[in-house]
C-alpha cells in the first residue's frame, strides 16, 4: 500500500495536465469530476496509505522516485519521504483540500474559466503535497515555489481586474524576498553539511560554528514568514484576497500560508542547536498575532478579517514552534485548517447570495435571511475564539500553556497571547455581531441554501471536524522529542477562556447593532485597516526608489559612454570634413604647417 | 575524421544552395535549409555516438597552422544546441521573411557554419576566422531584415565585436610568438599551447585580451550595451540565434581558451571576474524591470542570466561548472523561446511595446500559457531547466565566493520582478489588443521548447556527462594550480 505513496501527488498533477491539455474543450461537469476527483482519490489514498504506515510502525517510509540532480557525494533525489510529520500535512492537504475542491466546483460552475481554475488548484495540491512529502530541501523547493506561482495565479484568476492582478505581483513577488532568504539558508546548510538531503543535516555529526548555523536558521526563517505571513513579510495576505473565496480557504487559510510552520517544524532538530533563534520566532509569532489581531478589527471586508485572523493564527503556531510545542503547533495547524477552511467557503456563501457584497457594513442580519450558513459562521468563529470544547480550544489551549513554562519563551510571551485571545474574540464577534445580527440587507435572495446543496455539503465535515476535531489525537512521538506535558495552575489554563469571554462582553457593547451599523472613519481607523503602515513603509523604502530608478535609468547609463564615443568620432568626423575644402591656398598652408611642425619638433627633441 | 568537417561544409553548401535555388523556385530555401539541418544533425548525432574524434590538415604550413577540429562531448552539446536552435530559428521565420528570402537562408547557414566552427576548431587561427565567420553574416541579417532602426543595431553590433575580437587577434598572434620563442616554431594548436609555461605578466595581459573578446561577446557589464540594441532590432530568427547560441561562444571561449590555457591568471582575475558577473546579475535585471520593449526586456534578462555564468566559471568549483554548463543550454532555450514569443506577438500586433499588449490571455490562452511557462523557466523555476544552472551555480561559487554568491543570489527577487512585469504587462490586466492564439507550426515548435526545458530541469544527467571530461580536465588544472 505504502507504494502508492507516489500517487498521492501525481493524481493531482495527473488531472492538472489533462486539463490543461484539453482547455477550453470539456463540459463543466467532466471538469468538475476531474478536478475534485482527483483530489478525493489522493484523499482515499492517504488514508490508506496512512492506515497502513501507522500499522506498519515504522518511523519513516521513503520512496525514491528518480535521480534529479547528480551532485557528486550528495545526489539530490526525487524521492518522497512519509513520517507523522509529513503524513497530518498530507490529510490536512488532501482532505480539507477534497472538500474546499468540491465547494469550488459548486462556486465556480457558471465562470467560463473553470477548466482554467481547476489545472491552478489541482497543480497547487500537486505542489503542496511535494513541498510535505519532499526529502530533500531542494524538492521542498520546488513545492515552495510550485505553490507560489499557483498562488499567484489564481489570486490574479479574474485577470481582467488590475486590482487583482497587481495583487497577485505583490504576493509573489513578496513571498519571494523570503524564498531568496531560504536559498541563502540552504547554501549555507549546502556548504556546512554538504548535503540538502533533510535527514542527512538533521542528523549530521559535522560540528558547525554557532554563529553560521544561527544565520541559517535565520535565513530559513525569513523564508517561514514570507511564506506564512508573518512579520515582516505580512503585507501580501491581505491582498491576496482578491482570488476566490475556495482559493483564500485552500491557500491562503488551510495550506500554503502553513508551510512556513511546516518547514521550522521539520527542521527543529536544527533550530533546537541555535541559542536564541526560537525565541525570535516566538517573538515574530507574538508580534505578528496582535498586531494581525488589531489589524482584523477595523476591517469592512469580510475576507479581509478573515486574512488578518489567518496571520493572526498562524502566529499562535509561530508561537507555538518557538516555545518548543512543536506537536502543539501542528495541531493548531490542523484545526486552523478545519474552522478556517470552513470560514472562508462560509463567507463565500454569504458573497454568493449577496451578489458579490463583501462590505460587512452592507450585510447585516443573515440570522434570519440565511439560517443554515449563518451557523456555520457562528460555528467556525466559536471554534476561532477557543470557545471551551471547539476544535480551536484544545489547540489554541496547548500553545499558550507551553508557552507560559518553555524556557525559550515565558510569561510574557503568554500575555502577548492571551492579549490575541482577547482581540480575536473581540474581531470575531464584531464580524458575527455586524453579518448576522440588526436589520437585514436589502441585497440578500429570499432563500437559503438547500442543506443538499453543493456549497453545504463539502462544509459538513468541515464543520463536524471544526468542533470535534480537537478530540484527534496526534501521535508525533517518532518526530518530535517528547516535550513533558505542561501542568499549569489553573488560572493560566482558565485566562484565555476568561478574556475571551471579556471580549464577547466588549463586542456586544461596541459592535452589536442597535441601529444601521455605521463605519467609522477616522486617521487611526485608516491606519489601523490599512495593515498599519507596513504597506506604506515598504512602498517608500523599496517600491518608489525602484520605479524610480528604472524610469531615469530606461536608456542605460553606461550606453551613454558608448553613444558619447560615437558623437566624439562624428565631430571629430566633421570637423577633419572642414578642412577638405578645396582651396589650394588651405592646403598649402596645410603643408607649410606641417613641415614647421615636425621640424620644429625634431630640433628640439635634439 | 573527414566526416567532421561535413559540420561546416554542409551548412555551407545548403546556405549557397538555398539562395540560388530560391532564385527559381519560390519557398524552396526553407525545406533545402531545414533539410540541411536535419541531415547535420543526424550526423551530428552519429559522429556523437562513435565517440571522441580530431581532424587535422595542413593549411599554412608556413605558419604551422592546421585545419584542426575537435569533437568531444562538450563540442557535441553546443553543436546539437545550435542546430536545435537553428531549426527553431528557420521555423519563426518560416513566413516571416518576405524579402530577400534566398540571401536570408544564404546568411542563416553561414552564420551556423562559423558558430559550428567556432565549438569545433582546435587552432586559433581557424578559430578566429571562425570567429569572423559568424559575425558578418549575423550582422547582415540585422542590417536587411531588421526592425526600424536596423542600420544603427547592425553597426554598433559589428563594432563592439570586432573591436574586442582585434584584442583576441593580438593575444592570438602573441601566444603563437611566445611558442616560436620557447619552441623554436610557431603554434596555433590549442593543444600545443596549453603546455606553454608563461611568464606571469604575460599571462595576464593574453588572458586579458582572450577575455574581454569573450566578455564582449557573453555579454558582461559594462560591455553589454550593444546587446539590447541587437537583440531588439534583429529580425526573430536572428535574435533566436544571437540570444541562444552566440552569446554561448563567448562562454565556450571562456572554458576552452581563457581557463585551461591562462590558469594562474585568470585564479587571480578570479574576484574581479566574479565581481562583474555579479554586476551582470543585478544590473541586467534592473535594467529588464526598466524596460517597456519586450524584446529589450529579455535581451537584459539575458545579460543577467549570463552573468550566472561568469560567477559560475571563475568559481573553480566542479559544482558551479555544472551549474555553468546547465545554464548555458538552460539559457540557450529559454531566452530562444521568448524571443521567438516576442517575433509571435510582433507578427500580429505589429508592436513590441508592452503598453500596447494587455490582456492578451483572454483571446490567447494558449500563447498566454506557453509565455508563462517560459518566463517562469527564465526566473528559475524550479522543475524547468534554468533553476538546475542557478541552484548548482549558487551552490559552488558560495564555497569560494560567498558575499558575491549572496549578492548574485539577491537577483532571485529581481528576476521574479522583471519576469511578472514582461508577463502581466503583455497578458493579464484589462484587454488592449485582439491577438489571434497560436496555430499549428507554432504549437509544435513551442511545446517541443517546453518539453526540452521541462526534460533538462527534471534529467540534467545527459548534459553533465557530455561535459563531464571537459570540466574534469579544467579540475585537474585547477588542482596544479591553486595557490
Amino acid at each position: 500500500m505504502q507504494d502508492l505513496l507516489f500517487l498521492v501527488p501525481v493524481l493531482p498533477l495527473a488531472s492538472a495536465l489533462v486539463l490543461l491539455l484539453t482547455a477550453g474543450r470539456l463540459s463543466p461537469f467532466v471538469v468538475a469530476i476531474l478536478g475534485v476527483g482527483s483530489i478525493g482519490l489522493a484523499a482515499l489514498l492517504s488514508l490508506f496509505i496512512g492506515l497502513a504506515f501507522v500499522a506498519s510502525g515504522e518511523p519513516v517510509f521513503h520512496q525514491v522516485l528518480f535521480n534529479w540532480l547528480p551532485i557528486a557525494n550528495a545526489p539530490i533525489n526525487a524521492a518522497l519521504q512519509l513520517d507523522q510529520l509529513s503524513l497530518v500535512m498530507t490529510g490536512v492537504i488532501t482532505g480539507v483540500g477534497w472538500m474546499i475542491h468540491w465547494y469550488a466546483a459548486a462556486y465556480m460552475y457558471d465562470d467560463k474559466d473553470i477548466q482554467r481554475f481547476f489545472v491552478y488548484m489541482n497543480l497547487f495540491v500537486f505542489a503542496m503535497l511535494i513541498l510535505v512529502l519532499g526529502d530533500s530541501l531542494v524538492l521542498l523547493y520546488l513545492g515552495w515555489e510550485g505553490v507560489g506561482l499557483c498562488s499567484f495565479l489564481l489570486i490574479g484568476f479574474w485577470q481582467h481586474d488590475p486590482n487583482n492582478v497587481k495583487a497577485a505581483k505583490k504576493a509573489f513577488i513578496v513571498t519571494r524576498v523570503g524564498d531568496t532568504a531560504m536559498m541563502l539558508g540552504l547554501l549555507i546548510l549546502f556548504t556546512e553539511f554538504g548535503s540538502l538531503h533533510i535527514a542527512t543535516i538533521l542528523s549530521s555529526p559535522v560540528p558547525v560554528a554557532q554563529h553560521t548555523l544561527w544565520l541559517a536558521c535565520l535565513l530559513l526563517v525569513g523564508g517561514a514568514v514570507g511564506k506564512s505571513a508573518q512579520l515582516p513579510l505580512q503585507t501580501w495576505l491581505p491582498d491576496a484576497m482578491a482570488g476566490p473565496p475556495p482559493v483564500s480557504a485552500l491557500i491562503h487559510a488551510a495550506t500554503m500560508v502553513t508551510a512556513g510552520v511546516y518547514l521550522i517544524a521539520r527542521l527543529h532538530p536544527l533550530f533546537l542547536q541555535v541559542e536564541g533563534i526560537l525565541t525570535l520566532v516566538a517573538w515574530i509569532g507574538a508580534l505578528t498575532l496582535v498586531l494581525a489581531g488589531i489589524a482584523a478589527l477595523f476591517q469592512s471586508d469580510i475576507k479581509r478579517v478573515l486574512a488578518y485572523s489567518t496571520m493572526s493564527q498562524i502566529g499562535y503556531m509561530f508561537l507555538g514552534l518557538g516555545a518548543l510545542a512543536f506537536d502543539s503547533a501542528i495541531f493548531h495547524l490542523m484545526t486552523h485548517a478545519f474552522f478556517k477552511a470552513l470560514l472562508f467557503l462560509t463567507a463565500g456563501s454569504i458573497i454568493v447570495k449577496l451578489h458579490h457584497q463583501q462590505n460587512i457594513y452592507k450585510m447585516g442580519g443573515l440570522f434570519r435571511s440565511l439560517p443554515l450558513t449563518s451557523t456555520f459562521l457562528l460555528i467556525g468563529l466559536l471554534a476561532l475564539v477557543a470557545f471551551p470544547g471547539t476544535s480551536g480550544f484544545f489547540s489554541k489551549e496547548a500553545i499558550l500553556a507551553a508557552t507560559w513554562q518553555a524556557h525559550t519563551a515565558g510569561p510574557v510571551f503568554w500575555s502577548l497571547g492571551v492579549l490575541g485571545a482577547f482581540l480575536t474574540s473581540l474581531y470575531s464577534f464584531r464580524l458575527l455581531f455586524i453579518v448576522c445580527f440588526g436589520p437585514a440587507s436589502q441585497h440578500v435572495e429570499e432563500r437559503d441554501f438547500s442543506p443538499a446543496s453543493h456549497f453545504v455539503l463539502p462544509l459538513l465535515p468541515l464543520f463536524v471536524l471544526a468542533v470535534v476535531g480537537g478530540f484527534i489525537t496526534l501521535d508525533f512521538s517518532r518526530v518530535f522529542a517528547q516535550a513533558a506535558h505542561p501542568h499549569v495552575t489553573l488560572w493560566i489554563e482558565w485566562m484565555p477562556v476568561a478574556v475571551s469571554a471579556f471580549g464577547f462582553v466588549v463586542a456586544w457593547v461596541l459592535y452589536f447593532p442597535r441601529t444601521t451599523p455605521r463605519q467609522v472613519d477616522g486617521t487611526m481607523t485608516r491606519f489601523c485597516r490599512d495593515g498599519l503602515g507596513f504597506d506604506w513603509l515598504y512602498n517608500r523604502l523599496f517600491t518608489q526608489p525602484l520605479r524610480l530608478f528604472a524610469r531615469l535609468n530606461k536608456s542605460d547609463v553606461i550606453d551613454h559612454f558608448y553613444r558619447f564615443v560615437a558623437w566624439l568620432n562624428f565631430r571629430l568626423n566633421a570637423v577633419l570634413v572642414t578642412s577638405q575644402n578645396g582651396k589650394l591656398r588651405w592646403y598649402l598652408y596645410g603643408t607649410l604647417a606641417g613641415c614647421v611642425l615636425m621640424l620644429g619638433g625634431l630640433i628640439w627633441w635634439r | 575524421m573527414v566526416a567532421l568537417s561535413w559540420l561546416i561544409w554542409l551548412p555551407l553548401l545548403c546556405g549557397a544552395l538555398a539562395w540560388t535555388v530560391e532564385k527559381r523556385f519560390q519557398g524552396a530555401g526553407n525545406w533545402i535549409t531545414l533539410s540541411g539541418l536535419i541531415g547535420m544533425l543526424l550526423l551530428v548525432l552519429y559522429l556523437g555516438s562513435l565517440g571522441e574524434s580530431t581532424l587535422s590538415w595542413d593549411w599554412f604550413a608556413r605558419f604551422n597552422i592546421h585545419f584542426a577540429l575537435w569533437f568531444d562531448g562538450l563540442a557535441l552539446l553546443m553543436v546539437v544546441l545550435t542546430i536545435g536552435l537553428a531549426i527553431l530559428a528557420l521555423a519563426v521565420s518560416w513566413r516571416d521573411i518576405t524579402l530577400h528570402q534566398g540571401f536570408f537562408h544564404f546568411n542563416l547557414m553561414f552564420s551556423i557554419a562559423g558558430i559550428i566552427g567556432v565549438f569545433l576548431a582546435a587552432d586559433l587561427f581557424l578559430f578566429f576566422l571562425f570567429w569572423e565567420v559568424m559575425l558578418l553574416p549575423m550582422t547582415a541579417l540585422i542590417l536587411i531584415w531588421g526592425n526600424e532602426n536596423r542600420r544603427y543595431a547592425a553597426i554598433k553590433f559589428f563594432i563592439f565585436t570586432q573591436a574586442s575580437s582585434l584584442l583576441m587577434l593580438v593575444a592570438i598572434i602573441a601566444l603563437a610568438l611566445e611558442h616560436q620563442t620557447q619552441t623554436g616554431q610557431l603554434s596555433f594548436s590549442l593543444s600545443a599551447l596549453a603546455n606553454l609555461s608563461l611568464d606571469s605578466v604575460l599571462e595576464w595581459w593574453l588572458m586579458l585580451g582572450f577575455f574581454i573578446a569573450f566578455a564582449v561577446k557573453l555579454p558582461m557589464v559594462p560591455l553589454h550595451s550593444w546587446l539590447p540594441d541587437a537583440h531588439t532590432q534583429a529580425p526573430t530568427a536572428g535574435s533566436v540565434l544571437l540570444a541562444g547560441i552566440l552569446l554561448k561562444t563567448g562562454a565556450y571561449g571562456l572554458i576552452r581558451i581563457v581557463l585551461p590555457l591562462f590558469p594562474d591568471a585568470s585564479m587571480q582575475f578570479a574576484p574581479i571576474a566574479v565581481t562583474l558577473g555579479v554586476l551582470s546579475i543585478i544590473y541586467g535585471a534592473l535594467m529588464a524591470y526598466s524596460q517597456t520593449d519586450f524584446k529589450r526586456l529579455v535581451a537584459y534578462s539575458s545579460i543577467s542570466h549570463m552573468g550566472f555564468v561568469l560567477l559560475a566559471l571563475f568559481s573553480w568549483r566542479e559544482v558551479a561548472f555544472q551549474g555553468a554548463i546547465l545554464t548555458i543550454v538552460a539559457h540557450g532555450i529559454s531566452s530562444a523561446a521568448l524571443f521567438s514569443m516576442a517575433g509571435i506577438i510582433q507578427h500580429r500586433i505589429h508592436s513590441r511595446e508592452l503598453g500596447d499588449m494587455g490582456g492578451m490571455w483572454a483571446n490567447a490562452p494558449k500563447m498566454a500559457t506557453v509565455t508563462l511557462i517560459f518566463v517562469m523557466a527564465g526566473i528559475g523555476m524550479p522543475g524547468l531547466a534554468n533553476f538546475n544552472g542557478e541552484l548548482l551555480t549558487l551552490l559552488g561559487s558560495y564555497q569560494t565566493f560567498p558575499t558575491h554568491t549572496i549578492v548574485a543570489a539577491l537577483g532571485i527577487i529581481w528576476s521574479a520582478v522583471y519576469g511578472l512585469h514582461l508577463f502581466q504587462r503583455a497578458f493579464q490586466g484589462p484587454m488592449n489588443t485582439d491577438i489571434s492564439d497560436l496555430h499549428g507550426r507554432e504549437v509544435v515548435y513551442t511545446s517541443l521548447l517546453i518539453l526540452a526545458l521541462f526534460y533538462f530541469g527534471l534529467q540534467p544527467h545527459i548534459l553533465l556527462e557530455l561535459s563531464a571530461d571537459t570540466l574534469n580536465n579544467l579540475l585537474e588544472i585547477a588542482k596544479e594550480h591553486r595557490p
